[in-house]
């Protein structure tokens, strides 16, 4: 089976205008997302209690909001249905630090009468470690980042490492735009979820531009945009068929990976189109704007490999005998 | 048929090797290395405790305070203003001029890690910082080693217990069946478990009904309560002698059955005892356990053998668990919770059940997607990619790690990520066929060209995936762990591997049927 077949390469860069403008407005209004509502961030990073209560038969919500309220301390406490009928989660803002007898403990003797129950979970997060979690981390997204930056200069050329970054900045920002506007919480695994589209997004750039970096060599162009157009869309085929599968994978983890992987696998949802859809039609615009010149890399690298030449020549020489 | 080349070895090696050291994993056999499930999967308790070291600093100028008069009452020093300013700081004010020398000395030799300052006949002690960072250390390397013999004692599977950063301790208990079974583990951890054999104030303790806190301490005494009754006890403050002198405590039964624990003292500690039941007979001593009275029995006769009994109306797990404590030790300073993850054994099966469909799902949507698209060429893929799977079983099991829910999030989406080398190279390889070169060129070209693409975004990834594992903590580290394994993994199966098997193949592969092998009709030369 064949899908993508073209005779010519795809007119992309003529349109980099019109997808710059999709993705700025993307950008502005995820940003807006982020300054204005902000994240909803869950226990991991803001500290609290939760709790996970399994019931026999289905859970009765208005009981259990009942019993927990005659504790004044649970008062702002939010008892919400997760996944299926039977089950609910109470979350609070609170933490408790007693180790012997915890939020835990006095929720499950509140709830005593309300049904057959189990408690299955219960996360307590102190404010101190949550915060702690936090500066972790955004070090951790920067410290990928950087790490990033570097390998890619180093490979590649640093216009091509801060054009992938800015990719990948793209797709982050979307990706945490969605996640404010689903309202989706932030833990530690949307953390993982988001690391991973950085990875990911990159991945699939850096395919892109590794294509454009063989085209310099081979294709008999003075022109950027014909290269990358001729580029990208040989690797279309590759790109789209890879997000499917992955898209595929982190469909079926989202809709049977259970509800404490939803989080996690919508946010690799959002980043897999995104970080598809910007290593065709961002990347390589950026690389355009700032100006890489198909003549001077042909230049240096012309100039590289004379040098490699005379190097060769001289130590051919040299083994000849003739220094 | 050519004969196998390296590659494909190298391959059917790395099957062997993943399938033979997944399948005790796999089995869940008894012998040997396998795969730990995470605490989220199996059910279980994770903590990450806080201590209190303030006290430890606290308990420790307390007792300098009380060699401090021990000593000055022995050398017939007279002092007075002994007191403990903020829990931090000893002073005291000798009376007579000619003291002062002979004193100085004493403290110097008796007390370690002090600084001693003096202004006219008024002194003041403190702890130097190192003697102060020493202290805090030691209180949570005391606390590790306690609530691990707790917990071993206890007789749980595995627990672990290790101090984690400067000031923090990490307890994570896997097994455990129920909300109540958890509580229990918890009391039992917590348990400051200080025993002390205190004397009753017999002359004053007829007003102690009237008398306040600050009463009963001009005079050297505190009021404590029963465990069970609201009984008040006047004591002696300083006690007769603490846990520090036991040497064992186990259950036993009293002559109404009831469950009692007994305890022996060390020689020291027996005759200490000894000595003072000796001296006070009919009178009353109270055995105190972390500030509760729990009996209070008039002394008979003296007591020799150092042998004590604790009786409080105990249940017979009560009883077990605080035996446990008393033998462990004390915490010299008290811990707090800063972070709690309980799962429940039936949440954790759950998670098993939802993660391994996901995953089988998965892993078949990409199995058929790449046969139907690729033809032969994307069953080569798909060996490579269960290949691919059986590694990483294999290396995580050969380093015992630990699988978390996060963890098999990252294996499903290892799957997504490894056909990708595939795709890459196939496409490669398609694209060179259709340019018309020979089967043979178009495989080693393929490789040679996608082969600097498949490293650098696989590098990249990797990097995401280290700087997530070095930052993360818990289950994040399983997921970064998977995905960076499942990514080296795939270098190997997905690139060495199939190139391989298309070597392999390669005499067998008919030109006429690019179709069947690669997917593609090929145009022109019909």
């Amino acid at each position: 089976m064949e899908i993508f077949k073209y005779k010519k390469p795809l007119n992309l860069m003529a349109q980099s205008k019109r997808f710059g403008l999709v993705s700025l407005t993307l950008l502005i209004i995820s940003l807006g997302l982020i300054m204005t509502k902000g994240f909803n961030y869950g226990l991991d990073f803001a500290g609290g209690t939760l709790v996970q209560v399994h019931y026999k038969e289905k859970a009765p919500i208005q009981k259990v909001r009942d019993a927990i309220s005659k504790v004044k301390e649970y008062e702002s406490a939010s008892v919400t249905y997760f996944g299926n009928d039977n089950e609910i989660i109470i979350r609070t803002k609170k933490s408790s630090k007693s180790l012997d007898k915890d939020m835990g403990d006095s929720m499950r003797e509140l709830l005593k009468g309300t049904g057959d129950f189990e408690v299955r979970r219960v996360d307590i997060v102190g404010a101190k470690v949550g915060s702690e979690l936090r500066e972790k981390g955004l070090m951790a997204m920067l410290l990928s980042i950087l790490g990033i930056l570097i390998y890619v200069s180093f490979r590649f050329e640093w216009r091509f490492a801060i054009a992938s970054v800015m990719a990948l900045l793209h797709d982050v920002t979307i990706a945490m735009g969605a996640v404010v506007l689903f309202g989706i919480e932030v833990n530690l695994d949307t953390l993982a979820a988001l690391l991973t589209i950085l990875g990911y997004s990159l991945n699939d750039t850096i395919i892109v531009f590794d294509r454009i970096r063989e085209g310099i060599n081979t294709i008999k162009e003075p022109d950027l945009s014909k290269i990358i157009d001729e580029s990208v869309t040989q690797t279309l085929s590759r790109t789209t068929l890879t997000s499917l599968t992955t898209f595929f994978v982190v469909l079926t983890l989202f809709l049977f990976g259970g509800e404490i992987i939803k989080g996690f696998s919508f946010t690799l949802l959002v980043g897999v189109v995104v970080g598809t859809y910007s290593s065709i039609f961002v990347a390589s615009p950026i690389l355009m704007l700032l100006g890489f010149s198909v003549s001077d890399y042909r230049l240096k690298a012309a100039e590289k490999a004379k040098r490699e030449k005379e190097k060769e020549k001289m130590r051919a020489m040299y083994e000849n005998g003739t220094i | 048929m050519k004969t196998l080349n390296y590659r494909v070895i190298l391959f059917i090696f790395a099957l062997i090797f993943g399938v033979v050291f997944s399948i005790p994993s796999l089995t869940q056999s008894e012998e040997g290395k396998k795969i730990t499930l995470g605490l989220d999967l199996q059910g279980g308790l994770h903590m990450l405790l806080g201590i209190k070291s303030e006290v430890a600093i606290e308990s420790r100028i307390k007792s300098m305070a009380a060699t401090v008069k021990y000593i000055f009452d022995d050398e017939d020093i007279i002092f007075d203003e002994l007191r403990m300013v903020d829990g931090e700081k000893i002073t005291f004010e000798l009376l007579d001029n000619d003291d002062v020398k002979k004193a100085t000395e004493l403290l110097k030799k008796e007390l370690e890690g002090i600084t001693l300052s003096q202004n006219g006949l008024k002194f003041s002690i403190e702890m130097t910082t190192e003697e102060m960072v020493r202290t805090k250390q030691n209180a949570i390397s005391q606390a590790v080693d306690t609530i691990r013999t707790r917990l071993d004692s206890f007789g749980l599977a595995e627990p672990t217990v290790a101090k984690q950063g400067e000031d923090k301790i990490l307890v994570e208990v896997p097994g455990i069946k129920t909300q109540a079974d958890e509580q229990r583990i918890r009391e039992l951890i917590a348990r400051a478990a200080h025993l002390q054999l205190m004397a009753v104030d017999e002359d004053r303790i007829a007003r102690i009904s009237t008398m306040s806190v600050a009463e009963a301490k001009s005079f050297g005494d505190v009021i404590l309560e029963d465990v069970n009754t609201p009984e008040k006890y006047l004591l002696r403050a300083i006690p007769v002698l603490d846990g520090s002198m036991l040497t064992d405590a186990k259950v036993g039964f009293d002559k109404n059955n009831q469950p009692v624990i007994n305890f022996t003292l060390n020689g020291q500690g027996a005759k200490i005892f000894g000595d003072f039941t000796g001296k006070y007979v009919g009178k009353r001593m109270a055995v105190v356990l972390d500030n509760k009275v729990y009996s209070a029995p008039v002394i008979n006769e003296r007591i020799g053998g150092g042998r004590v009994q604790i009786s409080g109306n105990f249940k017979l797990s009560e009883a077990h668990d605080l035996a446990i404590a008393l033998r462990s030790g004390a915490l010299l300073a008290p811990v707090y919770v800063m972070e709690k993850r309980s799962v429940g054994p039936s949440l954790g099966a759950d998670n098993i059940k939802a993660s391994m469909l996901a995953l089988s799902l998965g892993f078949v949507l990409v199995v058929f997607f790449m046969i139907l698209y690729y033809g032969m060429a994307g069953l080569v893929a798909d060996i490579a990619l269960i290949g691919n799977l059986f590694l990483i079983l294999a290396i995580m099991s050969l380093f015992g790690a630990t699988l978390t829910l996060p963890g098999m999030a990252g294996i499903v989406l290892t799957v997504g990520m490894a056909v990708d080398a595939n795709v890459i190279i196939n496409e490669r390889i398609r694209e060179l066929l259709h340019e018309g070169k020979s089967i043979g060129k178009a495989i080693e070209d393929g490789y040679n060209k996608a082969f600097t693409a498949i490293l650098d975004a696989n590098v990249t990834t990797l990097i995401a995936a280290v700087v997530l594992w070095a930052y993360g903590t818990g289950p994040l580290k399983g997921f970064a762990l998977t995905m960076g394994i499942g990514i080296l993994a795939s270098m190997l199966t997905a690139i060495v591997g199939t190139h391989g098997i298309y070597q392999w193949l390669l005499p067998k592969i008919d030109k006429n049927k690019l179709g069947f092998w690669f997917g593609i009709k090929k145009e022109g030369k019909k």
